[in-house]
């Protein structure tokens, strides 16, 4: 047993050893974001440069608690995550560094990269109204808040609170409204729930087709590939807050994203990286495959998700939802939203 | 439970306890007292959260979200206790002492649902009897709306987790009533009780250990569970966990939590422990050549559905639902990556399991040459892994791991400045992996070392040892081949928990080393719960083989 220890240990110091000096141009990843929707560009830009791109994928607390561990030992050159709220979360740990690029700068707009340079956004997930087209009109919809109002009584579906998503979209309506009004309106849906919030959006869809409640809150790439899967189901799409003259408009959008760690071994490598994601060649592989929106204008929608229409984002910066994300959860918590 | 009375097998002794004994302290104490020093890292890396108090998320939780988890949690734990026991002790009881159709091979297939992991089972279950699912819907096609209790309940959890987990206390169970023997029942119907009676006075509480051991281990894994209860949304004391870490953003306080849950585990363990210390639970009689109780036709009948409905609402029914959803995710997905994902499974679990049966030899078998209060403790310290969530010690295993890289770096760095390039030399290793996976999973190599090594009497080894044999080959040439059913038991159930743990495996497995449970992440991570199908089911597949083995095994 020792000896079979010792051996391994020293085996693996070896092999470690002589990757380090054997190594290649890399940049090593931890990534958040799942294997099948990172690897596909990872292939493309080791194909394209030559820069081997290592990964690991885990969950993003894991993976931020291995990071902090680690500290100046990281072999991370690269941290990406999904949602805002994470991506602040590790700039607040002091996990990346500012990075100053004028190519990042130019292909993400303002709102959807960090005001401090730690992190910038590589696609948009939009959270919207998904409605029964049996039971209710486009017209009867409105806004978020609209669903908290008496007239969704026994007729909203929700997924649960402890899903990062609706955390954000709550902390993004506590800095558009204040802690009373969002609690107020997070208090009208709970009312208005015909049944226990769902572990996840697909059962929320579900049952809102099924005829269990007519509306529900979901990112759009839940919809695609549920709509793929299942062309019949009577759900659509609903694009809230669009009216004109509404402060702080627009559907709530959140963000996958990246940042350069702090004790990056190949900085340049790592910057390279993501601004490679962030262009008009990337971006489409990169959001494509997820059916979410690029980040760069200058990219078109993949054509399932267009065929869904445009809409008008909320342009408040998702740094927000990070931020306020602590009180948002414990304002779900004293109302109960489970 | 009150100690049971005195039978023909159950003796009493005065206890020896020598409190602390340090100055007898034999070389296996020694060997067990490391191994729960090593257990006691990571435990202690949690417990060193309070150092950094969380005040306001601790002050909210324990306000808005403790009191109602902690009842969750209570009535989890009830419901899958009484779930598990009578599940599995029934089952084990009908396999091991009666004859009906088809007991050869449910002997076998009951033990299948441990190789499902418990969300797969979560998930299919409300997949198909939720309000959405097949049958409601037809229900309602055929009667109209109706208001059915909902699967997503209370209710449904302790089901799913139950079905899910009864396989340790059926397994333990089953061994214990076959190598009771017949003997005693006979014993008992010659006093005048009848099979009921026999059962219930004399059969159970001899095997009460055992079931102990089951239920025990089935607990531990309710507590730490996070999967199955997040696919109900059922909040409990893990959930809480969760919420400080990912939602709140605080490690500490979801550490502290973790340690709170350390104790009551500790305390519960040895509790129990102290209640059963005082009885002798050693067979009489040759085990393993009685005769089968023949069931009349209509209990036959009886016994054959029961086993049936439980084998296909834990097993059959899960496991074609996910073979139907594979078939689909197949076209896509399965290619030769598949090879690599199996075969490091495979290799990862398989050390693993060798390892945690070897340490939890050594750790029974010190227990057993040295019975005292030191022992027990160092037992359940070196065991409370189990009840630990996941992530949690992973985080644990791992800061220690990442300060040990960081001085062998500086060492290394003063004398060879090429190794500048190296990040670490023991993490993203296999090493890391086998270490954290054997102080998670000790306990399931233990409870059924533990419990066999009880029915070997005393008299055995005074003989073996006046005869001449060290306590080395005493274990060799006299206890290993009794405990063969019990070693069996241990390798596989640790092994098939291996295929299916996925929070460790994540966090400590070397880079480019991914499994079938890190490619099930993958999918549900993002909710592709079809397309983790494919992964599931060939950890279902991997896993039955060992589970087979070890239930053939177990009938000889």
């Amino acid at each position: 047993m020792k000896r079979l220890t010792l051996g391994l240990v020293a085996t693996a110091a070896l092999a470690a050893a002589m990757s380090a000096l054997a190594a290649p141009d890399t940049v090593v990843v931890y990534s958040a974001r799942n294997e099948q929707l990172i690897k596909p560009l990872f292939d493309a830009y080791t194909k394209e440069t030559g820069v081997v791109v290592k990964f690991i994928t885990d969950k993003e607390g894991p993976l931020m608690a291995r990071l902090k561990a680690e500290g100046a030992n990281t072999p991370a050159d690269v941290f990406m995550t999904v949602d805002a709220g994470n991506l602040w979360q590790a700039a607040e740990e002091g996990l990346l560094r500012p990075v100053k690029s004028a190519t990042l700068n130019a292909n993400i707009p303002a709102n959807l990269r960090d005001p401090d340079d730690q992190w910038f956004g590589l696609s948009v997930r939009a959270r919207t109204i998904v409605y029964n087209k049996k039971t209710v009109k486009p017209s009867d919809l409105s806004t978020y808040e609209d669903l908290a109002t008496s007239k969704w009584k026994g007729r909203l579906c929700l997924r649960t609170s402890k899903k990062v998503y609706n955390q954000s979209l709550v902390a993004m309506m506590i800095h558009e409204h204040g802690q009373p009004k969002a609690a107020e309106i997070v208090t009208g849906w709970v009312r208005n729930l015909a049944t226990a919030p769902f572990a996840d959006d697909n059962s929320a869809m579900e049952a809102v087709a099924a005829g269990q409640c007519d509306v529900t809150l979901v990112n759009t790439y839940y919809y695609g590939r549920l709509i793929e899967a299942k062309p019949t189901l009577p759900i659509a799409i609903f694009w809230p807050n669009q009216a004109s003259g509404m402060k702080d408009a627009g559907v709530h959008v959140n963000v996958s994203g990246a940042g350069v760690a702090k004790h990056a071994k190949n900085p340049a490598g790592a910057i390279a990286l993501i601004e490679w994601l962030s262009s008009e060649k990337a971006q489409n592989l990169y959001a494509d495959v997820n059916l979410e929106y690029p980040v760069n204008a200058k990219v078109k929608v993949d054509p399932t998700v267009a065929a869904w229409g445009t809409f008008k984002q909320n342009l408040l910066n998702v740094r927000e939802a990070g931020r306020l994300q602590t009180t948002a959860v414990k304002l779900m918590d004293r109302i109960g939203y489970k | 439970m009150p100690p049971s009375p005195p039978t023909s097998a159950a003796s009493f002794k005065t206890p020896t306890l020598g409190v602390f004994a340090f100055s007898r302290l034999s070389g296996w104490q020694v060997v067990a007292s490391v191994i729960a020093l090593i257990v006691l890292i990571p435990v202690a890396v949690t417990f060193a959260a309070w150092l950094r108090p969380q005040g306001d998320i601790m002050g909210h939780l324990a306000e808005f979200v403790l009191p109602e988890l902690l009842l969750n949690t209570l009535w989890l734990l009830l419901g899958v206790g009484v779930g598990v026991a009578v599940l599995g002790v029934s089952l084990a009881w009908l396999n091991a002492m009666c004859e009906f159709p088809g007991r050869a091979f449910f002997s076998w297939a009951l033990l299948l649902p441990l190789a499902m992991p418990a969300y797969v089972l979560a998930f299919v279950l409300i997949g198909l009897l939720d309000f959405t699912g097949p049958v409601q819907t037809t229900l309602r096609e055929i009667f109209g709306p109706l208001a059915l209790p909902s699967i997503r309940s209370r209710g449904g959890v302790i089901l799913v987790m139950s079905l899910a987990l009864y396989p340790y206390v059926y397994l333990i169970a089953r061994n214990a009533f076959q190598s009771q023997g017949r003997a005693a029942m006979e014993a008992a119907q010659s006093l005048g009780m009848n099979r009921w009676q026999g059962f219930f006075k004399v059969a159970l509480p001899m095997a009460r250990p055992w079931i102990a051991a089951g239920v025990a281990l089935a607990l531990m894994e309710t507590l730490a569970d996070f999967g199955t209860v997040s696919t109900f949304n059922y909040d409990t004391f893990t959930t809480g966990i969760y919420k400080a870490w990912f939602s709140l953003f605080s490690l500490p306080a979801a550490s502290q939590l973790a340690s709170i849950l350390i104790v009551f585990v500790l305390v519960l363990a040895l509790a129990e422990q102290r209640l059963r210390a005082p009885v002798k639970y050693n067979a009489v009689g040759r085990s393993g050549e009685h005769q089968r109780i023949r069931l009349s036709r209509g209990h036959a009948a009886l016994a054959f559905a029961f086993s049936a409905a439980v084998f296909a609402a834990a097993f059959l029914v899960p496991m074609l639902q996910l073979l139907w959803w594979a078939k689909a995710a197949a076209v896509t997905d399965l290619d030769a990556r598949y090879w690599s994902f199996f075969g490091h499974s495979l290799w990862l679990s398989g050390i693993g399991a060798i390892t945690v049966a070897l340490v939890a030899l050594v750790l029974a078998y010190a227990a057993r040459q040295r019975p005292s209060a030191f022992m027990q403790i160092t037992q359940r310290i070196a065991t409370v892994g189990y009840a630990i969530p996941g992530a949690v010690l992973a985080v644990g295993v791992f800061i220690p791991v990442a300060w040990i890289d960081e001085q062998l770096l500086t060492f290394f760095n003063a004398s060879a400045t090429q190794t500048a390039a190296l990040t670490g030399l023991l993490k993203g290793t296999q090493f890391v992996v086998v270490l954290a996976y054997t102080i998670r999973f000790l306990a399931v190599g233990f409870a059924p070392l533990e419990a066999g090594l009880q029915r070997i009497t005393k008299s055995t080894d005074d003989a073996a040892r006046v005869l001449g044999c060290t306590s080395l080959a005493l274990l060799w040439r006299v206890h290993l081949p009794i405990l063969r059913p019990s070693l069996f038991a241990a390798l596989a159930l640790s092994f098939v928990d291996m295929m299916k743990e996925m929070p460790i495996t994540l966090m400590t497995r070397p880079f480019g080393w991914d499994t079938l449970a890190t490619r099930v992440f993958e999918m549900t991570s993002e909710g592709q719960w079809q397309q983790a199908a494919l992964p599931s089911v060939a950890i279902v597949f991997a896993g039955l083989l060992p589970v087979i083995y070890l239930a053939t095994r177990g009938e000889k």
